[in-house]
């Protein structure tokens, strides 16, 4: 690997992506699936991962990490669900889920700066707090520990375009991924957020409000995690339950990983993560494969992808210089 | 001089217990939107807990898996990781202890020893890949272990429903049979001896860390990286050796369900007899200021939490998941050094 050259290794790496995507869906067309309804399912289950994941982009390129997108995920898929049925609106339900996800930003963000706090640890202590909230607003709001299923006139409804059904909100993901690169290399802000994840201190001489600049860039990451977390229920699942999120806040944290903080980059790893869980989704109900295989190691396959992703495609990417750690002013 | 000593010798502990009663507060704001009554609420979660002896006892019961989750993730942060595996680890630990306590025949005695050595070593087996994968590769180990986390439920899942199911009753699996189950201390709690295995294991890491020349070597690396590799400490193998050690905590903490937790003696098939074992240890562990021993009683107040909710839960109607979601806020508090020094200022004033 060390004799290959890094552009080399990179473009060996895209033809070798190519080659792959082209004998999979050559295979997967004998093999009985339909490409199409693939790629629907691989769009639904990249959007929340999506949404996530450029969010944390920008929330990092701050220099602030957040490891507690698992769990504002999940808050933010109960709290969508009962603003979809106060409302009686699923995209109403939508903007709650991204409020709520806001304000649990937004907590973060002060908590971070002002309170100078550990953050992994904090963000951790997010997730815990969301495995007990969830399953205590299941019990409380509905009175049932299990699946809550609400009306379908409250789901937001996809869009009928040539190729399939599309959900609005994965257009909006990935417009979402456009307008984050723009705002983080074409804006006087993203400039500012840049310089306070990078050279706080520099920052700051230069007149930057890096705490200001912080909050604000952690607020929107979770203002973007709490969409996602709606949308799981709202325009895919139909139903909420306390274990809805499965792994896919620490996903999105590998696709942020993976893209180096670039949310086109972090776009493009959600699309292959949601393409393996969509695509283990379809095994899973294909008639010959399902007897074969069990279903709890089709469960695994989004994992596994996850793995080998982090494994194999990444170097050492280089984050800002003060990512993670608290700024004050001496 | 004497005085002020104790009192900086102190200070973690005053700092945990106004985390705790930062969590307790913030857990009553959320039962008053939903109409709950928290001073009816708290008091009888307390009484449940520690009420009285059996009542005490069940509190320990509870507490025995949370002292080894907490081992594993304080042993993690103590080498400069931030392990939060012992979820997954814990589940195979388990699936580790049905297989040889509910299958295999084996005189009393050394079926239990076996049993037990058994989950400690898949648990450490678990934990190796994503060892492996931090010191190759450099992936990071929150990713990492959160992904095997998931393999290991599906995959326990998968050997308990497949493998190990309990003829005419799918919900769970084989119980493990009488010569390896640990005995039972009182018939009016769920207390086991294995409760002493696991003292003497928290004991022993206490030791190891601060009595041993790996020990010393294995916190070197987390408190100081560049001190270790100019000591010519190496942090590959001390990170390896934290996975390992933080596997065989979980592994125990997995078997201690199983063989060590009347009345079921057998894995349920959802995994719901084990299931955020793992994550709860973070918290006991950062209440315990990742210290084994302080980990002890970390989780003794964790277990009464838990122990004690589900008496607030049948008094005042309040899910007993509540005190996970509080367990949750203390770990955003103790996150905070400023709260510490908010209340040293005060102190002094």
């Amino acid at each position: 690997m060390k004799t290959l050259s890094p552009l080399a290794l990179k473009r060996g790496l895209w033809l070798l992506a190519v080659v792959l995507a082209i004998l999979f869906i050559y295979g997967i067309e004998k093999a009985g699936l339909k490409p199409i309804s693939l790629l629907e399912a691989a769009l639904l289950a990249m959007t929340p991962l999506a949404l996530t994941a450029v969010g944390e982009c920008v929330n990092e390129k701050s220099g602030v990490v957040n490891i507690g997108l698992e769990g504002i995920l999940l808050i933010t898929s109960v709290t969508g669900v009962v603003g979809a049925e106060f409302f009686e609106n699923g995209v109403l339900g939508l903007l709650v889920g991204a409020l709520t996800g806001a304000l649990i930003g937004f907590l973060f963000g002060i908590v971070s700066v002002y309170g100078r706090a550990d953050q992994t640890v904090a963000g951790m202590g997010i997730n815990i707090f969301a495995l007990g909230f969830v399953p205590y607003l299941l019990m409380s709001i509905w009175a049932f520990p299990g699946i809550h299923l609400f009306p379908r006139e409250l789901m937001v409804r996809p869009i009928f375009t040539f190729f399939g059904r599309l959900s609005p909100v994965a257009v909006a993901a990935i417009i979402t991924a456009v307008l984050a690169h723009i705002l983080l290399h074409r804006t006087v802000l993203g400039f500012r957020i840049r310089a306070a994840g990078e050279k706080p201190e520099a920052a700051d001489v230069a007149g930057v409000r890096v705490d200001l600049i912080r909050i604000f860039a952690s607020t929107l990451g979770g203002a973007l995690c709490g969409l996602g977390g709606a949308f799981m229920p709202l325009a895919w699942f139909g139903g909420v339950v306390k274990e809805i999120s499965a792994g896919r806040g620490f996903i999105a944290l590998a696709c942020v990983v993976f893209s180096g903080l670039e949310p086109l980059l972090a776009l493009a790893a959600a699309f292959i993560f949601g393409f393996a869980e969509g695509f283990a989704y379809s095994v899973a109900v294909t008639p010959g494969v399902k007897e074969v295989i069990p279903f709890y190691f089709v469960n695994m396959l989004p994992y596994i992808t996850t793995l080998l992703v982090v494994t194999l495609a990444i170097g050492r990417r280089r984050f800002p210089a003060a990512s993670g750690r608290p700024y004050a002013r001496e | 001089m004497k005085r002020s000593g104790i009192l900086i010798r102190a200070r973690p502990l005053m700092e945990s217990l106004v985390t705790i009663i930062i969590g307790l507060l913030a857990g009553a704001l959320f039962m008053i939107p939903f109409g709950y009554k928290p001073l009816v609420a708290y008091p009888a979660l307390f009484r449940g807990a520690f009420g009285s002896i059996p009542d005490t006892l069940e509190t320990l019961a509870f507490a025995t898996p949370l002292m080894l989750t907490a081992v594993t993730f304080a042993i993690g942060v103590k080498t400069g990781l931030f392990n939060i595996g012992a979820e997954g680890q814990m589940y195979l630990g388990a699936i580790g202890a049905t297989a040889i306590a509910g299958v295999i025949h084996l005189p009393p005695g050394v079926h239990v020893a076996v049993a037990t050595a058994f989950a400690m070593l898949v648990g450490a087996l678990w934990a190796l890949p994503p060892a492996l994968l931090k010191i190759w590769r450099g992936v990071h180990e929150v990713i990492s272990t959160i992904m095997f986390n998931w393999i290991a439920t599906h995959l326990s899942m998968y050997i308990a429903i497949y493998y190990l199911a309990q003829p005419g009753r799918a919900e769970r699996t084989v119980p493990a049979l009488p010569s390896a189950r640990y005995p039972i201390l009182t018939e009016e709690a769920t207390l086991t001896a294995v409760i002493f295995v696991v003292l003497a294991f928290c004991i022993g890491i206490y030791i190891y860390l601060w009595g041993t020349k790996a020990g010393y070597e294995l916190r070197l690396v987390g408190e100081n990286p560049e001190a270790a590799r100019y000591a010519g400490v190496s942090s590959r193998r001390a990170v390896l050796l934290s996975f390992i050690i933080g596997g065989l905590a979980a592994g125990l903490a997995g078997a201690s369900q199983i063989i060590g937790r009347p009345p079921a003696w057998s894995l349920y098939a959802t995994l719901g007899n084990v299931i955020t074992l793992g994550f709860d240890g973070i918290g006991v562990a950062l209440i315990g200021r990742n210290h084994p021993i302080g980990g002890i009683f970390a989780a003794i107040l964790y277990g009464a939490l838990q122990h004690g909710g589900r008496y607030m839960e049948y008094h005042a109607g309040v899910s007993s998941e509540l005190v996970r979601a509080i367990n949750g806020l203390i770990v955003v508090s103790l996150a905070v050094p400023e709260i510490g020094a908010i209340i040293r200022r005060r102190l002094k004033r």
